[in-house]
């Protein structure tokens, strides 16, 4: 469980490009630990992206996920707060503060509920 | 008085739903108008999230003025309606809606529902498609107008879609290398949908007018594609297809926006007691209404929702599920527009009915799809996981058998990626018409909800 931090992923440049600036206030969060800085407005796949090129990896294939629908549909891009609630991140701003881990926490699992 | 209290609720604030609010409104009605979004506008019509320098003039090109227009009106009915934005709705019973908001339960009495709860993008399975890298086209277009995001920087637009050329268009104006755009279907197809086509003949000019800007770009455009791989180790490297004449070619990309058309979120409507009967224009099954939308006992369905006709057709179905909203509680305006309304969203949805035979569903290539290509990226069920479980399985084929055994459309997002091509699949391995092995249902919670939610429910 190396806690989402996929060697070759952490290591390359973002998979989005941002193309248009945003006047916003910067927000500090953390991804799988590390620090990371995004703009009030950005949603959290977004904020990840454009610095990572994969989000997750997937529980049952172990292949990397970006994301797919970006609409809220596909339910592909899931992580997770550090308190266990899981968030849709295409469809979730980004808040400072924010301690984002993108593999589900394996206490929720142990439970087996949403809210550990 | 009585029917001046009556609580109507609307599901989905794209242009259906918000053109519904506007009649309702003006009749004094104050309905609720639920929106899972966070702004309203829908997929089509999304506005920029805040602070974003987008000029949506530019990205918007001939459809400004509609979105302009649509959006003003909006907000100047904020006040005379109930705006329920970030509120999913999951369920439905009693006529009361089961809505989660911002981790919160809610519900939501009604004595009339009109559901507008849009479409999305109907997915084909090729090799490769669940690599880091492939998009849906209408996500690709919706984190640019969200976001002001583009999916990559080497972009590859792929499918059959009038959608392909505008998405690759504004993808180019801000900045994207578009590397092809592959449409699956062929120009023939194209001049035998020209007679339905011609029913819209502005859209059908704009049409063209997209792939002729894309040529003046020198876009790669190609037509009569077979997709063969999206290839990628860790993300996608290059799609690889055989072109119209034959020829196989491979374009390196680090993108792919994937779409063949469009289809409609019914999961609402089907618990809501809608029937659904099958479209064969569209391949989709399709909840069944009167010609102003009525689906049952105060149930009202509007917009691609109801049956895809694209922005222009959900503007003129919310506005005529509005008026049978009203027509049914007694409340009758002088000047009934409703037979102007009609005619209009009559030559809207033929105009559909000729992009579906323009811009192909993918039959004959999902029949062969290879083995081992992931169908159901949920639960990575493949095209042989279900051919096998049909094989071992004496029972009656069925979608929703099929669905059992195997969890493909099981997974996290129920089905709405995958179940069209399942459908297709299993037809084909069974020899049957698509329409013979059924469609899969939607159960609640039709998305996703946190486990406290449901707990809450019983409590």
């Amino acid at each position: 469980m190396a806690g989402g931090d996929n060697g070759a992923s952490a290591a390359g440049e973002g998979r989005f490009v941002q193309a248009v600036p945003r006047e916003a206030e910067r927000v500090r969060f953390t991804i799988d630990g590390k620090s990371a800085e995004a703009q009030a407005g950005d949603s959290l796949l977004a904020a990840i992206l454009v610095q990572r090129p994969v989000l997750r990896r997937h529980e049952f294939d172990g292949g990397e996920r970006a994301g797919f629908c970006l609409m809220g549909a596909c339910q592909d891009c899931w992580v997770w707060s550090e308190a266990g609630e899981r968030l849709r991140a295409c469809t979730t701003p980004v808040a400072a503060g924010m301690a984002i881990v993108t593999e589900p926490p394996a206490e929720r699992f142990a439970h087996g509920r949403a809210h550990g | 008085m009585a029917e001046l209290m009556a609580e109507v609720v609307i599901v989905g604030a794209g242009p259906a739903g918000i053109r519904a609010a506007g009649i309702l409104a003006a009749q004094g009605l104050r309905p609720i108008l639920v929106d899972e979004g966070r702004q309203a506008g829908g997929q089509g019509y999304r506005r920029p999230s805040p602070g974003l320098a987008l000029d949506m003039d530019t990205l918007m090109g001939t459809e400004a003025g509609k979105y302009k227009a649509l959006h003003a009106d909006f907000a100047a009915l904020l006040n005379r309606i109930d705006y329920r934005p970030r509120t999913l709705v999951w369920g439905i019973e009693d006529r009361r809606l089961h809505c989660v908001r911002d981790g919160r339960q809610t519900t939501i009495a009604f004595d009339a529902l009109i559901v507008a709860t849009g479409a999305m993008d109907r997915i084909a399975p090729l090799p490769g498609w669940i690599l880091p890298g492939v998009f849906t086209l209408g996500g690709a277009q919706a984190v640019l107008k969200d976001q002001g995001c583009l999916v990559g920087r080497r972009v590859a637009f792929l499918g059959a879609s009038p959608l392909l050329s505008l998405a690759a268009l504004q993808y180019r104006k801000l900045g994207a290398e578009v590397v092809a755009v592959c449409d699956t279907s062929s120009f023939r197809d194209k001049i035998a949908a020209l007679p339905q086509l011609a029913a819209v003949p502005r859209t059908l000019a704009r049409g063209i007018a997209y792939l002729a800007a894309l040529k003046r770009a020198r876009v790669p455009l190609f037509d009569g594609v077979t997709p063969l791989a999206i290839e990628g180790e860790a993300g996608v490297t290059a799609l690889r297809f055989r072109d119209g004449r034959g020829h196989e070619r491979r374009i390196a990309c680090d993108a792919v926006a994937l779409g063949y058309g469009l289809k409609p979120e019914t999961q609402l409507a089907e618990l809501a007691g809608a029937r659904f009967a099958f479209d064969a224009r569209f391949r989709l099954w399709l909840p069944v209404t009167d010609e102003d939308g009525r689906a049952g006992e105060g149930l009202y369905l509007a917009g691609d929702g109801a049956a895809i006709g694209g922005a222009d057709a959900a503007e003129a179905s919310g506005a005529l599920a509005a008026l049978a909203v009203l027509h049914d509680l007694g409340l009758r305006s002088e000047h009934d527009e409703r037979p102007a309304l009609r005619r209009r969203l009559a030559r809207l949805r033929r105009f559909q009915q000729g992009l579906a035979r323009a811009f192909r569903w993918p039959v004959a290539a999902l029949a062969r799809l290879s083995d081992e290509v992931a169908v159901c990226r949920c639960e990575h069920v493949t095209a042989g996981d279900i051919r096998r479980a049909m094989d071992a399985d004496l029972g009656p084929v069925d979608v929703n058998r099929v669905k059992a055994i195997t969890r493909c459309g099981m997974g996290r997002c129920q089905g709405r990626v995958c179940g069209p091509a399942l459908q297709e699949i299993a037809a084909a391995h069974a020899g049957l018409p698509v329409e013979a092995v059924g469609r899969l249902r939607g159960q609640a919670p039709l998305k996703p909800v946190p486990l406290g939610i449901l707990e809450e429910e019983e409590a």
